[in-house]
């Protein structure tokens, strides 16, 4: 099932379960809290999409609260609960209210939060910055994290070098959908590859391809022409 | 705020402070009382119990004292402000608090926020089936959980303890206890199926 998109995105699958998931171990980091703000904004995005990962996490959590509950309490300072209580009055009208507004005609929303906040748009008003032929990336601005994190855009059709990675690469499809050796990825599914991953990811031929990547170190190009283009890859 | 990154293992640790033994506060009740009647008392009992919880969780993760005192203070103010938020149906009241603690210490340790995705965001894809969540559920699967925890090899516990805790991802676990990735890997995964097997009803 899908549904027809404004602004040159085709079609979007409604509510289709994803089928490439995030291991349990990286599910695990980011409900203990433990990894960076970019993949921590890759995963809260596919989890947004994958309600199998959202269970996963919410097991997780609960190993949290339990750990909590046995944890060997220390003391807390004197005085320190009636500093709270004289704090409370200030703060009891304060009720945190979510950021979320859904604006007008939100079934076309592409874009899930958290990610849709960073962009502070949705897909069709992205800046898009030619890479090479067919494929076309935008920062997405994450301050305090190490790792880079963009949107990419392959045009239909379209192969993307063959490449290996020096470190991990996350790549959640947004819209359309590629192909890779390990299978077919459509909207909401994640693709992890590390070091030992090596692929030539291929947009399907009747759309583009729109992913968000998230990666802690640059790709290696492995094709024959590639390989002549790796000074020039930007992490 | 300032905050100093805390180095070596936290040792202090004061008697004083009861822990839980079967006689546990009804958390769940004193949450619901201070979400819906502003319970102060309520709210004292709630602080007595998770307060110590949260700064020794903060102490363990790296935080030095005087920080740890200071956001296990906010987040208890977070707890009185969120309590309407809550629901019994779908965590048990530690699960709740430890994700507020565990955003706390995200926001000011790396002074980032924690990306979380939004129930309520039309771009969500909903479950297909609803699992039957209710109160009792939520709190049998809580206490058949601590009953799995409790079952498990202390090698598979440590490592839990390690990825909650110690602020570092799988990954660095691996590094810090001298254990090959995979090896991480494979009892993280083994420690959580055990886990979730006990949180979902008994199949067996």
């Amino acid at each position: 099932m899908t549904r027809k998109m404004p602004n040159g995105i085709a079609s979007l699958p409604a509510h289709r379960v994803p089928t490439h998931h995030l291991s349990e171990e990286l599910l695990l980091d980011y409900a203990a809290g433990s990894c960076g703000e970019a993949e921590a904004l890759i995963i809260a995005t596919h989890l947004a999409l994958c309600p199998d990962c959202r269970a996963v996490v919410e097991a997780c959590d609960a190993v949290g609260g339990a750990l909590l509950d046995e944890i060997a309490p220390t003391a807390v300072g004197a005085g320190s609960l009636e500093a709270v209580l004289a704090r409370l009055d200030d703060v009891t009208s304060a009720v945190e209210t979510s950021p979320f507004v859904a604006p007008r005609g939100h079934e076309d929303i592409v874009v899930p939060e958290p990610l849709r906040s960073y962009l502070a748009t949705d897909l069709k008003d992205v800046a898009w910055k030619p890479v090479m032929r067919g494929l076309d990336e935008a920062a997405v601005p994450i301050c305090t994290s190490p790792a880079k994190s963009r949107l990419m855009r392959i045009g239909a059709g379209v192969a993307v070098p063959r490449h290996t990675h020096h470190g991990s690469e996350m790549t959640l499809v947004l819209s359309g959908g590629f192909s890779d050796n390990r299978g077919h990825f459509v909207r909401g599914d994640i693709a992890v590859s590390d070091p030992e991953v090596e692929h030539r990811p291929v947009a399907d031929a009747d759309e583009d391809c729109i992913c968000f990547v998230v990666t802690d170190a640059p790709l290696k190009l492995t094709g024959p022409i590639g390989r002549l283009l790796n000074p020039f890859v930007r992490f | 705020m300032m905050l100093m990154p805390f180095n070596g293992r936290m040792t202090e640790q004061d008697q004083s402070v009861p822990t839980t033994n079967g006689s546990e506060p009804p958390l769940t009740d004193l949450l619901t009382a201070v979400a819906t009647s502003r319970d102060r008392t309520a709210f004292s009992a709630l602080f007595a119990y998770f307060a110590p919880r949260i700064k020794a969780y903060l102490l363990r993760t790296g935080c030095e004292a005087g920080a740890a005192e200071e956001i296990a203070q906010e987040v208890m103010i977070t707890v009185w402000r969120r309590a309407e938020t809550f629901d019994a149906s779908q965590a048990s009241a530690s699960t709740w608090v430890f994700t507020i603690a565990r955003n706390k210490r995200i926001d000011a340790f790396r002074r980032n926020r924690r990306p979380e995705y939004d129930p309520d965001d039309p771009a969500l894809v909903p479950a297909e089936s609803i699992s039957a969540d209710n109160r009792i559920e939520v709190d049998q699967a809580a206490k058949r959980l601590r009953a799995a925890m409790n079952d498990l090899p202390p090698e598979q516990r440590e490592l839990l303890r390690m990825a909650y805790f110690d602020d570092q991802p799988h990954s660095a676990i691996a590094e810090a206890s001298n254990l090959p990735l995979g090896t991480v890997k494979s009892r993280i995964r083994l420690a959580l199926t055990k886990l979730r097997k006990g949180l979902k009803e008994e199949e067996e």
